[in-house]
């Protein structure tokens, strides 16, 4: 049955819970997506890889409609995100974001920076938002710094209070956009950490990252993006052991 | 073609005078000045040693200049009050009326937006002196509303004249704070199915206080010392008092530095520590 604008048709889990269909966009003269393609099934992790001005921090911020689309369509769980009367809310509820810089809330504390989504957009229960909120916090282990305030916190620590922020939220996807490449090398494994617990607890991950050891470990399959377009993509086994396209090879020796 | 014309009356100016030198004492070896106490303490005595030489030319059988400023202090006192009253009904009035108005400036309205920027500009850019003049001479001494007369004193008509340019000043202040958040705190709150709306009035504007209050109370010390103004267009705060006490007092010409000299030690010993708490406020935020 058609109950709203923005699911036309009923969706399923075993249908993909993300579906790019030819999107495309420009920045002024400058086309940064250039007709981009795939599912994501739920419960996958997908990994987008390529160098720096690819599109792919465009492409992931296009999933949860930071970034409107020239042309294409993109549904997530069978909400049109390129709907003009598209209900925002709905999809950021099932959709999460992790950004580079944390984008932690200053002036509030690490428990508040978590309670404050659920409390004023979703408007639950006090009580029942600080329980689940305390148990995130412990969740990314960082049980004992309820009360401090992003500032106080390092890089590591702030990134995963983001993690949880977002998680607050339960959402259906989480969208990752390179959530390491601000971070010092020894934080970059904790958060790295997080990220896998989450994905065996089997949330649907859509990442963009530079870290290949991780993609290779954690991903379900790789998409690899240059210059607006799927270069190839495949599991990690292929991807890494037999890549095919010259472009792949050049960038995986570059950075492998 | 003109020749330089003589004075008519004799100006309220201060007799020629001789300035002893005196010896500086110089502070404990090791502490150095505290600039803050030595500027108040310079400030008093500038007062001082103003009045004092007025005092040395003063005539026998007159009340000396300090006996005179001693004697006018409680209704001076209270004309400061005054000054200080008026500040802060135009400063609470401005800053409501400047927040409305820093939000229309930010607004995506387009027409909204415009008129904001207008009336922004034109109170920002106007004289205060003029605005003034504008209000006392424009606005009735009384209006009726619903059968009933409401006077409008002098006082309020001069506060509203004060609150305008103080509304402009404060809508630029808000709209450069919330410019100054970075963009990418929109992105987070959006991303968390904030609507634009919730995202300025929870997460933008608390984050705007802080970076707001140096240049707000900044502000604040300007408009108090701008409501001397008011006595241009005869509003009874502390410099229209100065000036009646002075003539009532013979318009002695060696009363003027010890009465105005007192006016200017008031504001100063109200207008110094608000500046110096704004100095610090701006430290202190510059390192979080």
């Amino acid at each position: 049955m058609v109950d709203s604008v923005s699911a036309p048709f009923p969706w399923t889990p075993d249908m993909p819970i993300v579906q790019l269909i030819d999107i495309r966009k420009s920045f002024g003269a400058l086309q940064v997506l250039k007709g981009i393609s795939f599912d994501v099934k739920k419960g996958e992790v997908v990994c987008i890889i390529g160098p720096s001005g690819s599109g792919k921090s465009t492409l992931i911020r296009c999933v949860n409609a930071l970034v409107p689309l020239d042309s294409g369509t993109i549904r997530v769980e069978g909400i049109e995100v390129t709907d003009p009367k598209l209900d925002k809310l709905a999809l950021r509820r099932k959709v999460g974001m992790v950004f580079q810089q944390y984008n932690l809330f200053p002036h509030k504390t690490a428990l508040q920076n978590l309670m404050m989504a659920p409390l004023h957009v979703l408007g639950q229960d006090r009580q029942e938002v600080e329980t689940r909120a305390r148990a995130l916090l412990q969740k990314v282990r960082l049980s004992g710094k309820e009360d401090s305030y992003p500032g106080e916190l390092s890089g590591g620590q702030q990134q995963r209070v983001a993690i949880a922020r977002s998680l607050a939220m339960r959402p259906d996807i989480m969208l990752f956009d390179e959530v390491t490449a601000a971070l010092d090398p020894e934080m970059v494994k904790e958060v790295l950490v997080t990220i896998r617990e989450l994905a065996e607890e089997g949330m649907t991950c859509l990442l963009v990252t530079h870290e290949m050891n991780f993609a290779r470990d954690v991903a379900d399959h790789i998409y690899f993006m240059d210059h607006g377009v799927i270069v190839e993509h495949g599991p990690p086994r292929t991807f890494f052991g037999a890549p095919r396209d010259e472009r792949t090879r050049h960038f995986l020796s570059q950075v492998l | 073609m003109t020749t330089p014309r003589k004075p008519q009356a004799p100006l309220p100016v201060l007799l020629p005078f001789e300035i002893r030198r005196t010896r500086y004492a110089p502070g404990p070896a090791g502490t150095g000045p505290r600039r803050p106490r030595l500027l108040l303490a310079a400030a008093a005595g500038g007062a001082l040693l103003a009045a004092g030489a007025a005092w040395a030319q003063a005539g026998g059988g007159k009340l000396p200049p300090l006996e005179v400023v001693l004697k006018w202090s409680p209704l001076l006192l209270k004309g400061f009050v005054f000054n200080v009253l008026i500040s802060l009904i135009a400063m609470l009035l401005g800053t409501a009326a400047g927040l409305g108005l820093g939000l229309g400036l930010l607004s995506r309205n387009r027409g909204l937006h415009r008129l904001a920027w207008v009336l922004t500009q034109f109170f920002r850019n106007a004289p205060w002196l003029v605005l003034l003049f504008f209000i006392m001479f424009l606005v009735p001494y009384q209006v009726m509303i619903l059968g009933v007369t409401v006077p409008l004193p002098d006082w309020a008509k001069a506060t509203v004249g004060f609150a305008l340019p103080v509304m402009a000043n404060v809508a630029e202040i808000v709209r450069g704070a919330v410019l100054s958040v970075p963009v990418t705190q929109w992105e987070a709150a959006e991303s968390l199915a904030f609507t634009p709306r919730q995202t300025l009035w929870r997460i933008i504007l608390p984050q705007c206080v802080k970076r707001m209050t140096p240049p707000w109370m900044n502000l604040y010390a300007l408009v108090t010392m701008a409501t001397v103004q008011a006595s241009i267009v005869g509003v009874s705060e502390m410099l229209t008092l100065t000036g009646e006490v002075h003539s009532a007092e013979g318009s002695r010409p060696e009363l003027f530095a010890p009465l105005y000299g007192f006016a200017l030690l008031c504001f100063f010993l109200y207008c110094y520590p608000i500046d110096r708490f704004t100095a610090r406020l701006e430290r202190r935020f510059q390192l979080h």
